[in-house]
């Protein structure tokens, strides 16, 4: 390549922040290798049936992100894990999973986060009974009606979802929210009660954090038209009964007794994990906050600046964060990359 | 000169030493009066059989030898028994020493203390005299490199085996003081007296003469013996007020514990005795994980006891613990540090806490069964251990039920442990009648507390089994059932289990029988804590977590394949965090290692397997 890689940026990772960070690069004319692990790009994104909040259809939001990809000619290399990231000289050294280098004058992380292993709270059962599923799981489930929550070919009559899997629970060693299950929670049990109008829906939650915008409005919606319950407690354990179903315990808090339902799917709201390897930590003295997602310099004045000088962060690599929150963390990371790279920071 | 005249500078010692002699044994009466007639009782029964003889051992090994600290740390070990065994020898050897020159087994108490002063060349001129000059200058040697170890342990606590050493109140500071000087002015004294008489042992002969080179030895006579009679009257005097308490305290303990006492639920003599034995070694501060994991170092036991010894421990101290048993296992004095706490946690709650109400909910499923398995609480909130232990128990082809399956069935200790003993009596006798009624022959568990509780709280007509000896019988009778593979696995000992129950053989033995067992490096009596405790009502989420993973490091050190233990608690606690090497209940081992069903029923091979899921009773 005839470009000098002092004038190059690496980009980890293709999801929506790292596309939305590399087009921007790119119409900066600024050159991008992005690297990304998976066969294809778009991240997590590619995994969500519906957005939150106003329930648009996944596959659509993926197909203009693709379109970008394809508009700007990014040079996507998928399939390509990067295993270590060092800094020698000023220069970054990107090494790949087949243990090629290549070098790079910055660096933008946005490696995206990892879902909770809900087998981790085996109170709930996940992984052990059939019928306890997690949020990802059921979008999937939903993109084709012919299973969704069919059982036997018949509609469920009961779901419960349980918010905060593991996350704001210190057992796991997750204190953090992870923002946006909440929402989807909203979203997913809108989904179900409009898929089976005859089951009955309840979410067990600790608070709703009902931050963006529409959000607080789709959760009045949830309630007043499609007579979702909300309680508030925690579910302590989940217990079979005969016919599979799921018996699930819990507390409501707010009317301070213990409650026990039969659910014919309990679904878990995971939550997001840093997916930053600690690695990065011990090569390139990349700091991590409280949580473990990498951390910034400044949170109000330099977001997105790590505490490594020329490596920059965009979506959820950086704490929980939505889609349009990732896009635009990754359009500013670029600017800081660009900056950077051209001296002025 | 004569000793019949008392020198003035006797004085000190002698009053110190009358103060001792009087003080301890009206405390000691004082709290054997809280002693209860059954406990007395108890006592007499056994004062006049071999026990008596078996205490005087111990005590000899114990107290003076300090056999256990040797075997925490040879160097500490030596200090101890060197201040100790040596001190003792000091009096016995100077009793001797001026019983053999007064021809007189009567002579004035502080006769052999201060014998120098009054006979530098002790008895004059003779074979004994020589011998025990010798003799009583290498006993002060013991002694000092004793002190020395003392004195470097306070600085450099490492070389001596200790990362933390004991934080001290100011009582044992003043004691402690006073004994740092004990000796090293009775060596200057002894020296100044051999130096001016010219005459004396080797070594205090040869230091006298050095310090006859530049010290006026003549005007320094009185004052040191006085500097020596006033430390020792002034180590009397705070004795029962520090730590030193344990000296005498812990023979009178040893005697009570081979008389058949023991750490009791409520506060009698034994208590008391056991709370002044402690020595402040610190040994319990060396191997509680609070301290070395998660910067905890205000609850440990010799602090909880120190509390207890002067007043009433903070509720902080109290509830920091896991009870794990570790320091138990580790005191030399053998102190019932569990129990006591547990015991100082029940008066706290009688005193904050209203009656609460208990409410189980406890229901009859009356089916003839052979085997009755009770999953308890813990187990219900690790679903896979159940499943394993429902699925082994259906391919052996065991008829069993599952006691508390779908209602709310308790053990009771809930309700004990929270201070409810009549509600705890009477889910008991519920529980108890249920048991009874299913006519089953065993009471399989997979919780080792339960396993704990129905041992010790129950009265049952068919014996209990923990799963680990349940699974390994099973193993042994039936081999063809299972299958062994090249896993590797390391075995975490729960403390319940293991220092609770001992049972460490057993899952080890599965485990080899399954598949290859990687040691680790603290195992058995020693074993770590997993940080889950739920004794611990003061710890922060934070510092358990810290307590949690160095132990999974510790277990994952040999790099297994899995991290095995067997009780629900301590998978729930291990499980919980990112972790690269799984961690299983045994049953869950079990399970995997089953033999698939086609070897054991080829006449079944194809049919679909039934689902176990929901069934009671299984032919
Ligand atoms: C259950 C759930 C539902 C959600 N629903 C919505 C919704 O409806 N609306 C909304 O706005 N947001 C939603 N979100 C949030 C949304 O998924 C995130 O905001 C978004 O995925 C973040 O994008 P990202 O690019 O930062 O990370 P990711 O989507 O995680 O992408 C990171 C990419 O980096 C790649 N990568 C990681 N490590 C490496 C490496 N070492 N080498 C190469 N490549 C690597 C990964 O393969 C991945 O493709 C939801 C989240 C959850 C958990
Ligand atoms: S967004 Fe809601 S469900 Fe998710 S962690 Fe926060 S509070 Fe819990
Ligand atoms: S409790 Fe036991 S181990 Fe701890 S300081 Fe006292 S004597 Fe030593
Ligand atoms: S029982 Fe365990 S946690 Fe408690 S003080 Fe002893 S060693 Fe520490
Ligand atoms: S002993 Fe403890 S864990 Fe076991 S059933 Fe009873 S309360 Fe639950």
């Amino acid at each position: 390549m005839s470009v000098n890689p002092k004038k190059r940026v690496a980009v980890v990772g293709a999801g929506v922040a790292g596309i939305a960070a590399a087009v921007a690069l790119k119409r900066a004319g600024v050159d991008a290798d992005v690297y990304e692990k998976e066969s294809g790009p778009g991240g997590h994104l590619t995994r969500w049936h519906a957005l939150f909040p106003g329930r648009e259809n996944a596959a659509t939001v993926l197909q203009g992100f693709l379109n970008e990809v394809k508009e700007n000619r990014l040079d996507i290399r998928t399939g390509t894990l990067v295993t270590d990231i060092r800094k020698e000289n000023g220069l970054f050294r990107v090494t790949t999973g087949s243990g090629e280098c290549s070098e790079y004058g910055a660096v933008l992380l946005a490696n995206g986060f990892r879902l909770f292993d809900a087998a981790r709270k085996e109170e709930y059962g996940y992984g052990i009974y059939p019928r306890v599923i997690t949020s990802p799981d059921l979008e999937k489930r939903m993109e084709d009606p012919a299973t969704g929550l069919l059982i036997h070919n018949q509609a469920p009559k009961k779901v419960a979802f349980v918010h905060c899997v593991g996350s704001r629970d210190a057992k796991v060693g997750n204190r953090y929210c992870s923002k946006v299950c909440c929402i989807s929670g909203v979203k997913q049990a809108i989904a179900v009660r409009e898929q089976y109008p005859s089951c009955e829906v309840m979410n067990f939650y600790m608070d709703l954090r009902m931050f963006g915008s529409g959000f607080e409005e789709l959760y009045q919606e949830a309630q007043e038209k499609y007579g979702i319950n909300f309680i508030r407690g925690r579910v302590s354990e989940a217990a079979p009964t005969l016919d599979g179903s799921i018996q699930v315990k819990a507390e409501d808090t707010l009317l301070g007794c213990p409650l026990k339902v039969t659910v014919d799917w309990l679904i878990l709201l995971v939550g997001m994990e840093p997916g930053i390897p600690g690695s990065l930590h011990d090569s390139l003295g990349l700091e991590r906050d409280d949580a473990g997602f990498a951390g910034c310099r400044n949170k109000f004045l330099l977001p997105g600046y790590s505490s490594v000088d020329g490596l920059f962060l965009a979506g959820a690599c950086a704490g929980p964060a939505t889609i349009p929150d990732s896009v635009n963390q990754g359009r500013a990371a670029a600017l800081s990359a660009i900056h950077y790279l051209n001296g002025k920071v | 000169m004569n000793f019949t005249e008392h020198p003035a500078f006797v004085f000190p010692f002698v009053v110190g030493m009358l103060f001792i002699f009087i003080y301890l044994p009206v405390i000691y009466v004082t709290w054997l009066r809280k002693n209860s007639l059954a406990d007395f009782k108890t006592i007499l029964r056994s004062i006049f059989t071999t026990n008596t003889l078996k205490a005087v051992r111990e005590i000899f090994s114990e107290c003076l030898l300090h056999r256990r600290i040797f075997r925490y740390n040879i160097r500490l070990g030596y200090m101890h028994m060197s201040l100790a065994f040596g001190w003792f020898l000091l009096i016995v050897v100077g009793k001797i020493e001026t019983m053999v020159f007064t021809h007189d087994g009567f002579n004035p108490p502080y006769l052999p203390v201060f014998f120098k002063y009054f006979y530098p060349s002790g008895i004059p001129d003779t074979f004994k005299g020589r011998f025990f000059l010798m003799i009583m200058d290498l006993l002060l040697i013991l002694v000092l490199s004793g002190l020395f170890l003392a004195f470097l342990k306070r600085f450099r606590s490492r070389v001596l085996g200790m990362k933390r050493t004991t934080k001290h109140i100011f009582p044992d500071r003043i004691a402690l003081t006073f004994l740092w000087f004990i000796f090293p002015l009775r060596w200057f004294a002894e020296s100044v007296t051999a130096g001016i008489a010219g005459s004396g042992g080797f070594f205090t002969l040869g230091s006298g003469r050095a310090l006859a080179s530049f010290l006026p030895l003549e005007d320094l006579l009185l004052p040191s013996w006085w500097a020596y009679s006033i430390v020792l009257g002034g180590f009397f005097f705070a004795l029962p007020f520090s730590r030193y308490m344990h000296i005498f305290t812990e023979v009178v303990l040893i005697f009570l514990k081979y008389w058949n006492l023991a750490t009791p639920e409520r506060q009698n003599a034994y208590a008391d005795f056991e709370i002044n034995a402690c020595s402040r070694c610190g040994i319990c501060t060396n191997v509680c994980q609070l301290s070395a994991d998660a910067g905890i170092t205000h609850s440990q036991a010799v602090y909880f006891l120190r509390d207890l010894r002067y007043g009433t421990p903070e509720r902080p101290v109290l509830e920091n613990c896991f009870l794990c048993g570790r320091c138990s296992q580790a005191c030399p004095v053998e102190i019932g540090i569990d129990q006591l706490r547990i015991a100082g946690r029940k008066r706290m709650m009688n005193a904050i806490a209203p009656a609460a109400e208990m409410r189980p909910v406890v229901s009859a499923n009356g089916e003839k069964v052979d085997v009755l398995y009770f999953a308890g609480c813990m187990s219900h909130l690790t679903p896979g251990i159940i499943d394993a232990t429902r699925e082994i128990l259906t391919r052996a082809g065991i008829r069993f039920s599952v006691l508390d399956d779908r209602e709310e069935v308790c053990c009771g200790r809930p309700a004990r442990q929270a201070g409810f003993a009549d509600q705890a009596r009477s889910i008991i006798a519920r529980t108890t009648a249920l048991i009874n009624r299913s006519g089953a022959s065993l009471l399989l568990v997979t919780c080792p507390i339960c396993y704990k509780v129905f041992n010790e709280e129950y009265d049952l007509p068919i014996p209990v089994e923990h799963h680990t000896v349940f699974l390994n019988r099973l193993m042994t009778e039936r081999p063809s059932l299972f299958r062994k593979s090249s896993l590797r696995m390391s075995y975490h000992d729960p403390c319940d289990l293991g220092r609770g129950s001992g049972i460490y053989e057993q899952p080890r033995s599965i485990i080899r029988r399954t598949g290859v067992l990687v040691s680790a490096a603290h195992e058995r009596e020693d074993a770590l804590c997993c940080g889950g405790s739920l004794a611990n009502l003061a710890i922060t989420p934070r510092q358990r977590t810290l307590v949690t993973d160095s132990a999974y490091q510790m277990l994952t050190a040999g790099n297994p394949d899995y991290v095995v233990t067997s009780c629900p608690l301590c998978k729930k606690t291990f499980a919980a965090g990112k972790r690269e090497i799984p961690v299983a209940d045994i049953a869950e081992i079990a399970r995997m290692m089953l033999q698939p069903e086609e070897i054991l029923h080829p006449e079944k091979a194809g049919e679909a397997e039934l689902e176990s899921e929901g069934q009671e009773i299984c032919q």
